[in-house]
């Protein structure tokens, strides 16, 4: 599938950083926030000028990837029917400060993306985004070959999903590392090593192979026995 | 376009625990009297603002910041006393009035509420609030803070605190309003949240390069011109050490910003802080760090660069020494500011 509309759900921090990277990488791109139109229209024009801002089902509707960047502890308050069908790029984490107790955001005994593939049944779900600050992303984000270029962990249980995706990230200005599993996002979540990190694509592929070995990971091994 | 001759220059501290010559720590008490020194000191130097912020974690030694600023007020002449910041919203803002209006009678009316919705959580459940309703705390507290800044009667209902009718509020400041600004960090929303309420704004830059603020200020303009609201000239704090010598304020800030915000990283799950990220953070970010004169060209270069009206910069991160945190301040007050000035006044003739 070729992108050319990027849908971006959530016009905070990072939604408009990545609205940013995409309309320099020439996508055309709509975004909302979880109200009205006007609630954002005004920041969309001054900070991301370009970018449509519009309403969910309006933003899902007319693009060809759909980017959650809202807070974890709301995801439920979209109607998973509506990314039936959808490519949809995970760049959620459980953030203490926007998502309250753990626990009553994430059920503890599986990864939060999983949660979030089981919650939007009949979409394909790929992570990434995720792991390096808002700020990082907007500063860091260079053209291919860039010896200082950043790379970005991507992963999901659809091969030519999280392809798609990773040739997309390639073109926000990132290289990847790639998994084909949604249970390894928690490999990026708050705890590991790489979540905050920004790495190059060297670094990064060594801290995953090595995963198992960082105090992190060792932790995830241990609760998953 | 900068106003140099009214630009305001800062100096705000969270209230970290200051370590012996020895490197053993000092009691938090000893601490909290170390800040009312250096907030004497910053006044003898012409510094505009000292901050003094509000945490209730064993890292920090103030909880209750008004009380400090008191203290300083009464061994100092000109330097306005704020809050860096008060966490509104775990607060209750009847108190906060009267706490500040006190503070503004004990200083000849130099108290400035600095509002935010602070970066810690312990507040919350210490307070008996909960954290998921963050937002909506902060909003509704902002509501009644603004309607008891007027200094007339009261009347107002929310969901988090008892409702008011006809209340008045004491004491009364002689000027007939608490000067206050909104502590703001990366969001747009809260960009337009200030707007709204017509306050000052003070951006936290803690990470990155400054320019990326920029539309973040731009929103702030366009918004206050189509909400017809006032607009004020942009205030930014940000962290920093100075040293004499530029290899030693790198160590001493390297060893010290990086224990606090890893210590803050790992209840948040962040990654520690690589030496990589705190050179790019010293280089073109957001850590005000070396010789005065470098550090005079970094702050400089933002102010230019935003367009700010006001400068403050976060000095003590992590466990520094009573003399590391005083020679910092001298420098700031005595080299510093006066360099920046120079430096902006080079700038504005070139343009
Ligand atoms: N901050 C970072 O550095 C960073 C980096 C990588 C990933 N992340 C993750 O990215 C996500 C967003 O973080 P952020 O820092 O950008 O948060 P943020 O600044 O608080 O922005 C969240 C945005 O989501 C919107 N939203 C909430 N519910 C929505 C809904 N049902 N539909 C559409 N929009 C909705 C909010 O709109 P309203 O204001 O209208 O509610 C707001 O615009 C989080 O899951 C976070 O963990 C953050």
């Amino acid at each position: 599938m070729t992108i050319k509309r990027v849908g971006i759900l959530g016009a905070g921090k990072v939604g408009i950083v990545l609205a940013g990277l995409a309309l320099k990488a020439g996508y055309t791109v709509r975004i909302s926030g979880s109200g009205a139109v006007e609630k954002i229209a005004l920041t969309i024009k001054t900070m991301v000028p370009g970018a449509v801002a519009s309403e969910n089902a309006d933003v899902v509707a007319n693009s060809d990837i759909v980017i959650l960047a809202i807070p974890l502890s709301r995801y439920k308050n979209i109607d998973p029917a509506m990314l039936k069908g959808k490519l949809v790029i995970d760049a959620m984490n459980y953030w203490w400060e926007t998502d309250g107790i753990r626990e009553e955001v994430l059920d503890p005994s599986t990864t939060s993306s999983e949660q979030v593939q089981d919650y939007f049944q009949g979409a394909t779900i790929v992570k990434t985004f995720n792991h390096m600050g808002y700020h990082n992303l907007q500063e860091e984000a260079r053209p291919k070959g860039d010896p200082k270029r950043k790379a970005l962990f991507v992963t999901g249980d659809d091969h030519q999903a999280v392809d798609t995706v990773a040739a997309f990230v390639d073109s926000m200005g990132f290289d990847t590392v790639v998994h084909y599993s949604i249970a390894d996002g928690i490999m990026t979540e708050p705890g590991s090593p790489l979540f905050g990190a920004s790495l190059k694509r060297d670094e990064l592929a060594h801290i995953i192979d090595h995963f198992d070995e960082t105090e992190f990971g060792k932790k995830i091994a241990a609760k998953q026995l | 376009m900068v106003d140099i001759d009214h630009l305001e220059f800062g100096l705000e501290t969270f209230g970290d625990i200051v370590a012996n010559e020895d490197g053993s720590l000092q009691t938090a008490a000893q601490s909290i009297r170390q800040i009312v020194k250096e907030g004497q000191l910053a006044d003898e130097l012409g510094v505009t603002v000292f901050g003094v912020g509000e945490h209730h974690r064993p890292d920090y030694s103030v909880s209750s910041p008004e009380t400090v600023l008191a203290s300083i007020a009464a061994v100092t002449k000109n330097v306005k006393l704020a809050t860096a910041v008060t966490v509104l919203s775990s607060d209750d803002p009847v108190r906060v009035y009267e706490r500040f209006a006190t503070l503004d009678a004990l200083s000849n009316g130099r108290a400035q509420v600095m509002l935010g919705r602070g970066s810690f959580t312990e507040s919350f459940p210490l307070f008996g609030y909960d954290l998921t309703d963050y937002d909506d705390l902060f909003n509704e507290k902002l509501g009644l803070y603004d309607l008891l800044r007027t200094e007339k009667p009261v009347t107002w209902s929310g969901k988090f605190r008892a409702s008011l009718k006809d209340q008045e509020v004491y004491p009364k400041t002689e000027h007939g309003e608490l000067e206050t600004y909104i502590g703001i960090g990366g969001s747009p929303e809260s960009v337009i949240r200030a707007v709204k309420v017509g306050y000052k704004v003070i951006i936290a830059i803690i990470g990155g390069q400054a320019s990326r603020f920029k539309p973040y200020i731009d929103l702030y303009h366009a918004a206050a011109q189509q909400l017809d609201r006032p607009e004020f000239p942009i205030a930014v704090h940000s962290h920093g050490f100075i040293a004499d010598d530029e290899d030693e304020a790198l160590e001493v800030a390297f060893k010290n910003i990086k224990a606090n915000f890893d210590r803050i990283g790992l209840t948040r799950g962040w990654a520690p802080m690589s030496r990589e990220q705190f050179d790019g953070e010293t280089k073109v970010g957001s850590f005000y760090v070396g010789t005065p004169e470098r550090v005079a060209q970094r702050i400089a270069r933002t102010i230019d660069e935003l367009g700010l009206g006001r400068f403050d910069l976060v000095y003590g991160a992590g466990n520094q020494t009573a003399a590391q945190r005083e020679h910092m301040i001298e420098l700031y007050g005595g080299k510093v500011v006066p360099r920046v000035k120079e430096i902006l006044a080079e700038t504005a003739a070139v343009k």
